[in-house]
């Protein structure tokens, strides 16, 4: 293909920042464009070279998206069109610093309002960080050279400290939001054992927690023990759709056509949701040794670890771990000297809940944009690069470990409790505790408040009132009860917020992270947001019952004819609160 | 390929070739499924989900464009289910796009009872905006688009392959673009005109059509059209010369036509100014 450039020159920062990500510039005789298949097989990189562009220059120029046109041989209205598409990455200058406050559910109901009340305008307003426990969070970043940058996450923050940051006080240390979990140092946890300890930031002493033996026994019995194991356990995946694990790996093994590829899922962007953060910050080790089980039980050579771009901490963790585990050996051309080939990179996400379902994680590290494709082909026969792949969740990997210990189960369930309760947090039960027992183990309710709802299952679940706390918290329960336990997240929401603001956030949230590629979804979430707010202000357009049909038939269409998981349940928190609570 | 597959469309048992799609499973039976994003000689862009069945045992309604057909499927395309999410799909674009010349579209809408006033109070959000008049040739009213992907594909590498424009933003603020919005002369476009081809809502148009409809003698009822050959090289490529009162008001290649697919370049499809011209001979 020809390329057609604007005209407009890279700096040499500019170019600096993509040739750190695409190497040195290849000679260049001022005439030809390089158009062949080597540029082509970068492609996947144009994601990280945009990342590198964002971080250093602050937004992505025009100069600059002729420079990547010109080095990979994308189209550049293809580049501004996947660079668009992305939250985190700017096409017009910004200001260096910027603040992102999180405005969703979790913080609000733990009492935020108050915070986003006071906040100015330069704050900007973000959805669900992840750091939900804390019952505020805000994101800061400053671009520039590699000395001035910051990515911190802090939590909890205050409007005042948020005033501060924009002044350029220096936030707090990038750890200060990492904790254990509030059970730490109950000897029964086992998906929480290590995460629940001290930071394990060595190989050595990832062994000396016990870390590596699954894999050693895994590389000694084969793939099909690794299978077989994990079907016993009868493992099903933590991400949101229950699919049985061994089933899927099965599938890739099987699969002909090769490479075959391993992907964990750690975007965790549901609302109410920070599992996976606590995992990949304090047990990254087990995440990528789980990976690696993960690529060797399903043939595969090459695996990422696809993070949100909102865990700097997980980030950073996940790189040394990374790096520690090559240089011992259990990452790369032969892992644990077993004669099997397997090496893992991770990927930034840029801003997008979209890019958790698993086809639009695909599109964004091929450096597509995040759109999910259309299903089937399934990922285990057509996944990354149009090769079968294996992607699970965090939550299943770590899983994975526990199923393959002698005796192994996989019985236990992580979930996140945010909101007004006296020790929120991550908490390991077993499958079939009750709901109520759950907010209980997290101290119960604050003192002086009383249950409204509870958001199960984050943006995507349900909101169920309090009848609902006998509620048996396993997959086939909720399903039984029309409920799902989604992501893990239980949002507990008191007497005192609004419950017509949650929903609103709710269908903005749907609205804003709508990919926009089918028309139920695109123009549904945003039918859906308008009738709400019609109906929650008392203008409804002709009567209420008018409003509450058109709702449910938008509701339907995006149920039923949406591509992808995110139209699909779009409608679902939005309805259950129309019938039960509202 | 030729191994034949067993499945039921709305109770009646049709064996089809494997690999068929379900919509020409449809056609198979003198069912035909409405399309929008759909265009036959391009990969389905799964986009607009007006085609949407019904598959027994499926949880959601499956698009009958790309649907492959299984052995022992069972399809209702006329159920409640499906007429509700067609009539809704319909409903939400008409409340959102100016479907003004869209004729197809509002003969379903017509078909569906589909009322997309219903949705528009007058604050209801739309992708209304300025015309792009930035060249002689073609107009873009992206206040018509449906998002429906075929322009890009016909730019990029399922005909064109110039890849001038693209899908740029996200959701509802999704739009087709060049690269940072750019007009179309400083952009890769070679104007081949084969996005206004493929364009189901008239968001992309002649600038002669346009021309016309500003100045309000658009008449389709005086038009005609002349299936000629290009004059211009070996190819031959077929035009179909849209004429209203003695003046080409718009060139199209059939879809259908083998040697262009509905393809044309800048000279077939805009460069036909000499027949009219002053200095053409008998005249
Ligand atoms: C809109 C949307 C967002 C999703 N986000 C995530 C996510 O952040 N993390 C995740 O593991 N799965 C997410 N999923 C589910 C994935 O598509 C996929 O099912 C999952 O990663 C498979 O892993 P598992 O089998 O281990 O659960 C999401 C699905 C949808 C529809
Ligand atoms: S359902 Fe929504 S997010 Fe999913 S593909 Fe359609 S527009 Fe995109
Ligand atoms: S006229 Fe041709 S080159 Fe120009 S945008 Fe349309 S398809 Fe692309
Ligand atoms: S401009 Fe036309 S062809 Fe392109 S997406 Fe919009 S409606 Fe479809
Ligand atoms: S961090 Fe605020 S809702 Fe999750
Ligand atoms: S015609 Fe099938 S999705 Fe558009």
């Amino acid at each position: 293909m020809d390329v057609k450039l604007s005209g407009a020159a890279a700096t040499d920062v500019e170019r600096a920042a993509v040739a750190t990500v695409l190497g040195p510039e290849p000679p260049q005789d001022g005439r030809v464009v390089r158009a062949g298949r080597a540029q082509r097989e970068h492609r996947h990189l144009l994601l990280p070279a945009l990342h590198a562009l964002q971080d250093s220059v602050g937004w992505l120029s025009r100069g600059a998206v002729d420079h990547l046109a010109e080095r990979l041989a994308v189209a550049p209205a293809e580049i501004y069109g996947v660079a668009s598409f992305y939250h985190l990455l700017a096409t017009e200058p910004q200001p260096a610093l910027a603040v992102h406050v999180c405005d969703d559910v979790a913080c609000r109901a733990a009492g935020a309002g108050a915070l986003l009340g006071q906040l100015g305008e330069a704050a900007r307003r973000s959805a669900c960080l992840g750091l939900c426990d804390h019952g505020s969070a805000a994101l800061v970043r400053r671009t520039g050279p590699a000395a001035e940058r910051l990515d911190v996450a802090v939590a909890p923050v205050t409007a005042a400290q948020v005033a501060g940051f924009l002044r350029g006080d220096p936030p707090p240390e990038l750890a200060a939001v990492d904790a254990p979990p509030p059970q730490a140092g109950d000897p029964g946890l086992r998906l929480l054992r290590r995460a629940a300890g001290k930071v394990i930031t060595t190989v050595d002493g990832y062994e000396a927690a016990g870390g590596l033996a699954a894999l050693r026994r895994a590389l000694e019995r084969g793939p099909d023990w690794v299978l077989a194991e994990v079907k016993s356990a009868g493992l099903v995946g933590r991400g949101g759709a229950a699919f049985p694990t061994a089933r899927k790996w099965e599938a890739v093994l099987r699969a002909p056509s090769r490479p075959h590829y391993a992907v964990c899922n750690a975007d965790e962007s549901e609302t109410g949701t920070f599992k996976d953060r606590l995992l990949l910050e304090r047990d990254s080790f087990a995440v990528l040794e789980s990976l690696v089980i993960a690529g060797f039980a399903t043939g595969s050579e090459h695996g990422f670890v696809y993070v949100r771009d909102e865990y700097p901490l997980a980030r950073a963790r996940l790189q040394a771990a990374i790096e520690d585990l090559r240089q011992a050996g259990w990452l790369g051309a032969s892992v644990g000297g077993a004669g099997f080939a397997f090496d893992v990179e991770l990927r930034r996400g840029a801003g997008a809940y979209i890019c958790g379902e698993e086809t639009a994680l695909f599109n964004s590290i091929e450096g597509r944009r995040g759109e999910p494709r259309n299903k089937p082909p399934f990922p285990v026969e057509s996944g990354l690069f149009g090769q079968p792949t294996a992607v699970n969740n965090v939550e299943t990997l770590v899983a994975v470990l526990e199923a393959l210990q002698a005796g192994g189960s996989a019985s236990s369930k992580l979930f996140c409790v945010s909101g007004p309760v006296l020790r929120p947090g991550v908490y390991e039960v077993e499958f079939g505790t009750t709901l109520q027992a759950l907010i209980e183990l997290a101290g119960g309710l604050q003192p002086g408040r009383r249950l409204q709802a509870v958001l199960l299952g984050g943006a995507a679940g349900s909101l169920v009132g309090p009848g609902r706390l006998g509620l048996q918290l396993s997959f086939e329960a909720a399903r039984a009860a029309g409920l799902s336990l989604g992501s893990g997240a239980v949002v507990v929401i008191d007497q005192s917020l609004d419950l017509t603001e949650v929903v609103l956030r709710i269908a903005r949230f749907f609205r804003e992270e709508s990919c926009g590629q089918c028309v139920p979804c695109r123009v549904g979430t945003v039918r859906q947001e308008e009738a709400l707010r019609r109906l929650f202000s008392g203008r409804p357009l002709g009567s209420r019952e008018d409003e509450l049909v058109r709702l449910s038939e938008v509701a339907q269409v995006m149920r039923d004819a949406s591509i992808c998981g995110l139209g699909q349940t779009a409608a679902i928190a939005v309805q259950s609160a129309l019938k039960e609570l509202l | 390929m030729s191994a034949r597959v067993a499945l039921s469309i709305d109770g009646r048992d049709v064996q089809v070739a494997s690999g068929t799609t379900l919509r020409e499973a449809c056609q198979v039976v003198g069912i035909e499924i409405p399309t929008l994003c759909f265009n036959p000689n391009f990969s389905a862009a799964n986009a607009c989900r007006l085609c949407v069945v019904e598959l027994e045992g499926a949880r959601t309604l499956v698009p009958a464009c790309s649907r492959r057909v299984e052995s022992g499927m069972r399809i209702q395309t006329g159920s409640d289910r499906v007429r509700l999410s067609r009539r809704l799909v319909l409903e939400l674009l008409g409340s959102s796009v100016d479907l003004s010349v869209a004729h197809e579209l509002g003969e379903l809408m017509q078909e569906y009872g589909a009322r997309p006033e219903r949705f528009a109070d007058g604050e209801a959000a739309t992708v209304q905006q300025p015309v792009k008049i930035d060249n002689e040739l073609y107009v873009r009213d992206y206040s018509r688009c449906v998002l429906c992907y075929r322009c890009v594909q016909a730019c990029g590498v399922e005909a064109q392959n110039t890849f001038a424009i693209w899908v740029s933003g996200r959701g509802f603020e999704a739009r087709i673009s060049t690269e940072y919005d750019a007009p179309l002369p400083d952009s890769a476009c070679v104007y081949c005109g084969n996005c206004i081809e493929v364009c189901p809502t008239g968001a992309l148009m002649f600038k002669s059509e346009f021309d016309l409809r500003e100045a309000g003698t658009w008449d389709e009822g005086r038009q005609s059209t002349t299936t000629t050959i290009c004059s211009y090289c070996g190819v031959g490529c077929s035009l179909d010369l849209v004429v209203q009162d003695n003046q080409i008001v718009r060139v199209n290649s059939p879809e259908g036509n083998d040697i262009t697919l509905g393809n044309l370049c800048i000279k077939g499809r805009f460069g036909h100014q000499f027949v009219s011209g002053p200095k053409r001979r008998g005249r």
